[in-house]
């Protein structure tokens, strides 16, 4: 009798152009730069081989991970108390405390970097107002990785607030006075109870302020010092100044396997804790 | 109470952390003498002037608002059809197929911006308008897939069916009912496509040529070697016109109220 | 009320059919047909949903698909509506092979059960949509959507849109939605299972009348039986992906050829038992040692009888008068209802199964634990293959 095939491949037409999109123009330069790195100038893997064994690379490396972790640290515990507001106010409220996390990322980054730039500089309001307060003399709050760590801080904040809100608002809100009915401190409530259950919001927050932070090339750029790069100038750096375009695709790569593995790890690390989490909606 | 007052005062702390410093170059902008001093001296427009009268700069701004139109209209058609797409299918590949089309959002921009620059380099798209639209679409794409894909959520899989029994094709019907049902998401996703090109920097520098260089690309360029702070009106300038686009994308979805009964 | 085909599409129906070597009594029926299906199945992977299914809907005739979840009537439905491509198998809609033609081109209208009303649209936008389609003049569209909400009854509510609608209202739009441009074919898919009781005998007994004066082929697909039994001129009953039976309500309920169908029409009480013998198309089975006699004849070694609650009498222990046309069987009684119109009771039969018993009046009021004597006319039993359908019935 008749027999008809099925009209299933209908949907994937519509998926042709993204695919088309992301496949030239994001996973390409990606295949790219992973044929420079072992094939510039040469075909092996010498290009690693430097990346692992010259000591300005691993310090830059550490720096940049350090300054990342750090900056991570910081939003979490800015961001952590925030969340919590959020979760206890009315939805009005919430709403604008969701607006203003939210309008900072409207202005492009340059614009914020900007901003920081005229506010730390040597002549800036920040030095003066040092000075006038404490009498200290000029801080060097831009050239330096405090200066950097500072604006990623405030750049990257809005994205340790959102999914942590997200995970904090999904605990049931009486587990806290039960845990207070049996006879737990509030603080104490808080450690044992309260913030185990957060955890998936914290991993979700922290691994996204934290692979961003690792990536972040302009405020690095403005508010750093060329004396201290990160690894995203040190790419710039090896193509744009020495033409050594194996050598930087090789950090290329690195930075992308480091980010994959953060994200492999953090997931697993936090399915583990979702198996207790005990979420309630 | 006063652990919520607490917190209340520490938010309000933390948003003047957030907002204010962006804000520092409003009156920057204003400055009458042709420094960064903080707190600026009498008010002058000469900046504002400077910038609209520069041809370099107006260069820069035509640049940037062609390039963002364009990659609005082409981000958002291809994320309408990746949306569609994705939502009729059923099948386990599903979750991956969205995963790589989001996966921009992850990657570190500065290695998108290195392979781009690689390959752009490779087959002469540097400072190109095709190779600008396409490499700001990657990175628009995913915002417009998820916002459209929201809406979708909220389209019931029957109305289809009614229309295609009431006499109408597919197109038909996507045009006179689905479309017209996800408009707040394709909307947004419009005005966010648009905001995310206009703003993007760390591809724009990688991929720019003399031929072409988009807004943010010339104030990163201006910033090192800036004499007075016209670079600080034009940052005032672009930072409105972000902000305006974001406001209205915000009213598109408030206003999905009406239309889901 | 039936539409004519085009002669030379009738012509080449009739070439692509003698092609599949068909005969030509076959051919008739499938031209005279409303609906017509031969050996109709769909799979997915392995199974089959719809198993050959073979089906000759008339014009003009209410027809329901009734079964229960699973059965495959839905997935039939959405075949007939073309959102689902058949595995194998002939479709045809008054005469004309559909198995290649798109849902949008087949003419039909359909009836959902969430209504599936375009809530950016008004009442009057929503059925001028199908006018639009078909490129309706606007002046004639007016007068054919004001008909058409007429004969829902929803005149007034032209400019309102869905969402300020109740469901009633909204599932009597979509009816007029269907029917604006007379298909010649309706299909409706539980239309009535989102509303409350009193509301869905109200539409069922609207839906009947429409039929009425449209005319159209209808064929709705419900899992509720008093609703089949009370609109359809025949009843599909669907089980398992194939159709135990096709008939109009009163022979499925007084002459089921299963017991699937005995039991899911309604109330039924159930005798198991194995046959003793059979003689001149009259069978004698042993009913827990009982010899009960019931019309007809079966090959099969497990067998039971079907009888309708309201055909059998209770009567006090020794008290029933015993004749050759009738059977008894002692049973206890479980517990008595009293309807209004009648007394419910059940009872627990010889083998422990639950058996009941429907009486328009009852002198003696039944008490649980009482003992009591079954009596039926042999004639009001159904002889059926005994395939160990589940107890009580299905309603």
């Amino acid at each position: 009798m008749t027999i008809r095939e099925p009209k299933n491949w209908r949907p994937f037409l519509l998926l042709i152009p993204a695919f088309v999109v992301v496949s030239f123009f994001f996973l390409a330069p990606l295949v790219d730069i992973f044929i420079r790195s072992i094939t510039d100038p040469t075909l092996g893997i010498q290009n690693y081989e430097w990346l692992f064994t010259t000591p300005t690379n691993m310090v830059v490396a550490f720096r940049t991970f350090g300054t990342s972790f750090v900056v991570t640290i910081v939003c979490l515990l800015i961001a952590y108390p925030y969340a919590y507001l959020m979760t206890i106010v009315s939805d009005r409220t919430r709403n604008m405390l969701q607006l203003f996390i939210m309008l900072p990322l409207w202005t492009s980054i340059l614009v914020r970097t900007l901003a920081w730039l005229v506010l730390l500089q040597d002549t800036g309001p920040i030095n003066g107002l040092l000075e006038s307060l404490f009498g200290i003399g000029p801080l060097p709050l831009i050239r330096s990785t405090f200066g950097v760590a500072l604006g990623m801080s405030q750049v990257l904040l809005p994205f340790m607030v959102l999914p942590l809100y997200s995970a904090l608002s999904k605990i049931d809100k009486r587990l806290l006075p039960a845990a207070a009915n049996l006879g737990a401190r509030p603080v104490t409530a808080f450690f044992t109870v309260y913030l185990p259950l957060s955890r998936p919001g914290i991993f979700a927050g922290s691994v996204t302020v934290f692979i961003l932070g690792l990536g972040f090339y302009i405020i690095p750029a403005l508010l750093g010092s060329s004396k201290e790069i990160m690894m995203s100038a040190l790419m710039y750096q090896q193509i744009s100044g020495f033409l050594m375009w194996g050598h930087g695709t090789a950090l290329g790569i690195f930075m992308l396997t480091t980010t994959i593995v953060v994200l492999v790890v953090v997931n697993r690390a936090s399915k583990g804790a979702n198996l207790f989490a005990g979420q309630v909606k | 109470m006063t652990l919520k007052r607490a917190l209340g005062a520490l938010a309000v702390l933390i948003v003047l952390w957030l907002l204010l410093p962006t804000l520092v170059i409003i009156p920057m902008s204003f400055n009458s003498a042709a420094s960064f001093n903080f707190p600026p001296r009498g008010f002058s427009l000469q900046w504002y002037e400077n910038f609209f009268t520069d041809p370099s700069w107006l260069r820069a701004l035509g640049s940037s608002l062609q390039v963002a139109v364009i990659t609005m209209v082409v981000a958002t058609s291809v994320g309408i059809m990746a949306a569609i797409g994705l939502s009729k299918i059923k099948f386990r590949g599903k979750a991956l197929l969205e995963s790589y089309f989001l996966t921009p959002l992850i990657v570190p921009g500065i290695v998108i911006a290195i392979g781009l620059y690689s390959l752009f380099l490779r087959f002469n798209l540097l400072g190109t308008l095709p190779g600008f639209v396409l490499a700001h679409t990657v990175v628009a794409l995913p915002l417009v897939i998820i916002n459209v894909t929201a809406s979708l959520q909220g389209v019931d899989p029957k109305l289809e069916q009614a229309s295609a029994t009431l006499g109408a094709g597919r197109l038909r019907t996507f045009f006179s009912i689905t479309l017209p049902l996800i408009m707040p998401g394709v909307t947004a996703g419009a005005l966010f496509a648009f905001v995310t090109s206009f703003d993007e920097i760390i591809l724009s520098l990688f991929i720019q040529s003399p031929q072409l260089q988009t807004l943010p690309v010339k104030i990163y360029n201006s910033v090192t070697q800036a004499s007075d702070p016209t670079v600080a009106a034009v940052a005032v300038v672009a930072m409105f016109t972000s902000v305006l686009v974001m406001l209205t994308a915000q009213f598109a979805t408030r206003k999905r109220k009406r239309v889901s009964a | 009320m039936r539409p004519e085909i085009p002669t030379d599409a009738l012509d080449q129906n009739e070439r692509e059919l003698r092609q599949l070597h068909l005969n030509t009594e076959i051919i008739s029926v499938i031209n005279d047909a409303g609906i017509s299906l031969r050996d109709v199945t769909k799979r997915y992977g392995k199974k089959a949903v719809v198993d050959a299914i073979n089906l000759v809907i008339e014009p003009g005739e209410f027809m329901t698909f009734l079964g229960p979840s699973g059965s495959g009537k839905t997935t039939t439905l959405n075949m007939i509506a073309g959102f689902v491509s058949a595995t194998e198998g002939l479709l045809h809609i008054y005469g004309k092979p559909v198995a290649k033609l798109p849902a949008h081109k087949r003419d039909i209208g359909m009836v959902f059960q969430n209504y599936a009303l375009f809530p950016h649209k008004t009442v009057a936008e929503n059925i001028a949509y199908p006018l639009d389609r078909r490129k309706i003049a606007k002046a004639e569209q007016k007068l054919m959507i004001a008909d058409a909400l007429d004969m829902v009854r929803m005149g007034e509510f032209g400019d309102r849109y869905p969402a300020e609608l109740s469901g009633g209202q909204q599932q009597r739009v979509a009816l007029a939605r269907a029917l604006v441009y007379k298909p010649r074919v309706l299909l409706m898919d539980e239309p009535l299972g989102a509303l409350d009781k009193k509301l869905r005998e109200w539409l069922q007994k609207e839906i009947k009348r429409i039929h009425r004066e449209v005319g159209s082929t209808f064929v709705y697909v419900t899992h509720d039986q008093e609703e089949a039994l009370s609109l359809s001129d025949r009843i599909a009953v669907f089980n398992n992906g194939r159709i135990e039976q096709v008939g109009t309500p009163a022979s499925l309920y007084q002459k089921p050829e299963t017991l699937f169908v005995g039991r899911f029409l309604g109330e039924s009480t159930v005798l198991s038992g194995s046959m003793v013998n059979s003689v001149d198309g009259m069978t004698t089975l042993d009913i827990s040692g009982h010899p009960i006699r019931v019309p007809g004849q079966k090959n099969s070694t497990s067998l039971a009888i079907l009888i309708r609650p309201e055909n059998i009498t209770l009567y006090e222990e020794g008290s029933a008068p015993e004749s050759s046309a009738v059977n008894t069987l002692p049973v206890t009684v479980l517990d008595a209802n009293y309807l209004g119109s009648a007394w419910r009771c059940e009872v627990e039969l010889p083998d422990g199964s639950t058996g009941t018993v429907r009486e328009a009046h009852s002198a003696v009021v039944r008490e649980p634990g009482a003992r009591a004597l079954m009596r039926w006319h042999v004639d009001a039993g159904v002889l059926l293959e005994d395939t160990g359908e589940a107890g009580a019935s299905l309603t």
